[in-house]
């Protein structure tokens, strides 16, 4: 009854899509004017966390080894409280600005999570090299929420920010069960389909 | 004089601003068509005998194409609506 993993990946593709462009909106718009409507301010802390929901049921549906189950529970974990920490200070319940910090958390743990549950080398499948590159993707780029922490209205910085969850998003809509990449596929991965 | 200036640069930026996010929405929509259009074979709809439920319900070219369209319907209009208010309360 369950979607094949590699939809999954899709819908999650697409509600980082949905989460970049809402980062990139605010930032052509400026934090006042998208502020303007009060269920704005709540759109993409309140996405991260939902997906943070989400990801429950994948760790608990989609269980191929004790690997997975840590790595899926635990991105649970952190974007349920980054989403979490980003609404409470929309709504002003938190307000320093080090709660920030549970984003490039969020990043961090989710690259690490990545990089350790794909057991298979680069170029075994292609979503075995896509977990490769989505890992040290969000790793590197846990940088940029770091930085942001500290300069909070760097134009470039919130861009690459949106960017990011553009690109990952590409990343993730590429991933497929079984697949070659660049024209190579281990025999151990399995006869591709369609 | 400065006013006028200043007005002048205030409409050009508003432009761009609304031109940016006029065309977020539409771009997705194009980039999940094209994504279509190169592989049609991801579109299960268009062969959907012996497809079961999941393959005939996400499909990811459209994916992308539906998140163009709540961008676009949902995000983009009421935020075109404020920042035109909020360069008429700038005036």
């Amino acid at each position: 009854m369950e979607p094949p993993a590699e939809m999954v990946h899709w819908l999650f593709a697409t509600g980082l899509l949905l989460l970049g462009l809402f980062l990139l909106a605010e930032v052509v718009v400026g934090p006042e004017v998208w502020r303007a409507r009060r269920w704005r301010a709540y759109l993409w802390p309140g996405l991260a966390f939902v997906m943070g929901l989400f990801m429950w049921p994948v760790m608990a549906f989609y269980t191929n080894s004790a690997i997975h189950m840590y790595a899926h529970g635990s991105w649970a974990q952190v974007l349920m409280l980054a989403g979490g920490a980003e609404l409470g200070l929309v709504h002003g319940r938190l307000t320093s600005k080090w709660w920030h910090l549970t984003m490039p958390l969020a990043f961090a743990v989710t690259g690490t999570a990545f990089l350790v549950h794909e057991q298979n080398r680069w170029y075994f499948a292609r979503s075995a090299f896509l977990h490769h590159v989505l890992g040290w993707t969000f790793l590197v780029a846990a940088v940029i929420p770091l930085v942001l922490v500290f300069r909070p209205r760097a134009i470039v910085l919130r861009s690459a920010f949106a960017l990011t969850f553009v690109v990952l998003a590409c990343m993730l809509y590429c991933d497929r069960d079984l697949a070659p990449v660049f024209g190579h596929l281990s025999p151990l991965a399995g006869v591709p389909h369609r | 004089m400065q006013s006028t200036y200043a007005r002048d640069v205030l409409v050009v930026r508003r432009t761009w601003r609304a031109q940016a996010i006029s065309l977020l929405g539409p771009l997705t929509i194009a980039a999940g068509f094209v994504w279509a259009i190169a592989q049609p074979y991801r579109i299960t709809l268009l062969h959907p005998h012996h497809q079961g439920f999941w393959w005939l319900a996400v499909e990811a070219p459209l994916l992308v194409v539906f998140a163009g369209l709540f961008f676009a319907f949902v995000i983009a209009r009421p935020l075109l609506a404020d920042l035109e208010e909020a360069h008429g309360t700038a005036r």
